[in-house]
């Protein structure tokens, strides 16, 4: 019996479930969204034990073969990414339950969130170029829908941005979709990445421009940014770290990765243009963050930023360099939530986000000051958390590869990390406090509990970087290199 | 070749639409738009010369225009929809803080 629709059904389910039953108790939704994410984690994780290294777990759609039919395929990119959205999705729909008390209609919260986690699921898991596209879309308009969630005039203003830029990048990649299509006849991506015609010389460019277009605005680097950093800081904290934890992620660099690298093949230029996208982001993403004195909006420049170290980890395509990468998007999925948790958690008791208005919160909030303090270690790369080890296998790969101004960059970036971090330290939890701050407390328990989860697992993947490495990482990466021999792997696989 | 390019243009004129104009409803008009370029371009990719609709007949060996593309636009429309509503939702909610659809007075955030 093969498991993989579940974790696109399941979170439906529960999310349409939700909607009916929320009369019969007022804490049934919470219940039922933790319980419905906490089994999809559990089952991604056991998943590593039943999938042989190597190979790859083929659901098809009724019987039609595996060449024509609507597949999900489950192979070592695809598992890493599903590990990383639903443990994530489950800490945020754990810390949600009190943060959601300040708001009303909790039940519509967890169901769009639900609907947003069906979407990832679904982006990552199938192996056709049209299901990607709509599952891309279920997961961009329930995203929008609850970024617009709090309906005050900055969070709609921020969702229609979003909204608005999300859905002409998605036309563009619909146009690509349908091009390749035109070209092969088949939307199915193994048979696509087997038959797409080596003299399709013009036809390629413009697929790969409105591709870069398209994938780009979904995962915010640099030319193709504008709506993060205002959708990002508009959202409720947890959809904030949903989004800039796994969704620009599973939508934009996973997409981005799976059709350049394994369908449709690549090349050199194509390299360069990722390098450059990627340090012009690092660069670019920091510096603007170096300027913000709002709490979230710093937070979402530097997802920007961290963005491009994925990029130019995967651009340089040699197996050290797209290690990094997906090293420093799985690590990058474990800091974030856990920073934009903080500054909820931040936002919960003292109901400001301005730096400025801050301080001093040391003493106050001991444990969202400890874990706000692990996650900007491990952001800015300080041994032994665990963002450090990626950012060290990305420069080495720059350095590898020959590029050494590259590597330049990733450094200097990596400082200017470092100092927008000392100044969120220094003004949210240090300085002294200001007297309208006297009798804040520190915030629930479960929000704690779940902050703490995600500290504990910076600071463990950085002890054992090896182990995660060789069994989550590595997979991946062997998927990630093997090019457009994914296509033979999954039509020979039955 | 010119109806790919018809397509190309009527794609054009919906980003036009979104990029300059300052009204939401318009905005979310030229996205309509975008949208049908791209529908029409579908259906004009599984287009057949000379073919017939799509319905198997074992009796004539006839051309077909291609079933999948237009599966595709079906799928594609009820896309466009859901982005459409959610859109015009959030238009109509800013018109209630705002009162008004010129996004040149719709700036309280910078970037």
């Amino acid at each position: 019996m093969n498991v993989l629709p579940i974790f696109i059904l399941l979170p439906l389910g529960a999310g349409f479930i939700m909607l009916l039953s929320h009369r019969l108790g007022k804490r049934l939704p919470d219940f039922i969204a933790n319980a419905a994410v906490f089994f999809l984690v559990l089952m991604a994780f056991s998943l590593y034990f039943f999938r042989t290294p190597g190979t790859v777990m083929i659901y098809k759609t009724g019987c039609l073969p595996v060449n024509i039919g609507v597949n999900l395929v489950l192979d070592g990119l695809s598992h890493l990414l599903l590990l990383t959205v639903n443990l994530v999705a489950f800490l945020i729909t754990f810390y949600s339950v009190q943060y959601m008390e300040k708001y009303t209609k909790a039940e519509k919260y967890f169901s769009l969130l639900l609907l947003m986690i069906a979407g990832m699921n679904g982006v990552v898991l199938t192996g056709d170029l049209v299901s990607l596209f709509i599952f891309m879309e279920l997961a961009a308009v329930s995203g929008c829908a609850l970024v617009a969630f709090g309906t005050e005039s900055e969070e709609l203003e921020a969702a229609f941005k979003y909204l608005v830029m999300g859905s002409v990048a998605s036309i563009f990649i619909l146009f690509a979709f349908i091009m390749i299509y035109g070209l092969t006849g088949t939307t199915n991506m193994a048979d696509v990445s087997q038959n797409l015609p080596g003299n399709a010389g013009h036809a390629r460019i413009l697929i790969t421009l409105l591709l870069l277009m398209g994938f780009g605005t979904k995962s915010a680097i640099i030319p193709f940014h504008a709506w993060l950093p205002d959708a990002h800081p508009a959202a409720p904290a947890p959809i904030s770290a949903m989004l800039s934890g796994v969704l620009i992620k599973a939508l934009g660099i996973y997409a981005l990765v799976r059709i350049f690298f394994n369908v449709l093949g690549m090349t050199p230029q194509l390299s360069n243009i990722f390098t450059t996208l990627g340090v012009i982001s690092i660069l670019a993403g920091v510096i603007m963050a170096l300027g913000q004195w709002d709490f979230k909006r710093l937070l979402a420049y530097h997802s920007i930023s961290q963005i491009g170290y994925v990029m130019l980890g995967l651009g340089l395509a040699t197996p050290l360099g797209i290690l990094g990468g997906l090293f420093h998007l799985f690590n990058h999925a474990i800091f974030k939530p856990l920073l934009f948790l903080a500054a909820g958690s931040v936002e919960y008791s003292t109901g400001t986000r301005q730096l400025k208005e801050l301080g001093g919160l040391r003493r106050k909030m001991p444990v969202t000051a400890n874990m706000s303090l692990a996650a900007s270690l491990a952001i800015s790369g300080i041994p032994p958390f665990n963002g450090f080890w990626s950012k060290l296998f990305i420069i080495i790969a720059c350095i590898q590869a020959g590029k050494l101004w590259l590597a330049f960059a990733a450094v200097i970036g990596s400082i200017l990390t470092l100092s927008s971090f000392m100044k969120i330290q220094k003004y949210v939890f240090f300085k002294e406090l200001p007297a309208r701050l006297h009798n804040v407390g520190e915030s629930p328990w479960m929000m704690l509990s779940s902050m703490s989860v995600l500290a504990l697992l910076c600071f463990v993947i950085g002890l054992f970087f090896p182990v995660v490495v060789s069994f989550l990482i590595n997979p991946a990466v062997i998927s990630v290199a093997g090019g457009i021999s994914y296509g033979r792997l999954v039509l020979g696989g039955y | 070749m010119v109806e790919y390019l018809l397509c190309v243009v009527l794609l054009m004129i919906g980003v036009y639409c979104v990029a300059v104009k300052k009204n939401l409803i318009k905005i979310i008009i030229g996205l309509v738009i975008m949208e049908y370029a791209v529908n029409l371009f579908i259906v004009v990719v599984g287009y057949r010369m000379g073919g017939m609709d799509p319905i198997a007949d074992p009796l004539t060996s006839a051309v077909y225009v291609d079933p999948l593309a237009q599966a595709f636009a079906l799928a594609m429309i009820a896309v466009g929809l859901a982005t459409t509503v959610t859109m015009a939702a959030i238009a109509m909610r800013l018109y209630d803080r705002y009162g008004t659809f010129d996004i040149t007075k719709i700036r309280k955030l910078k970037g």
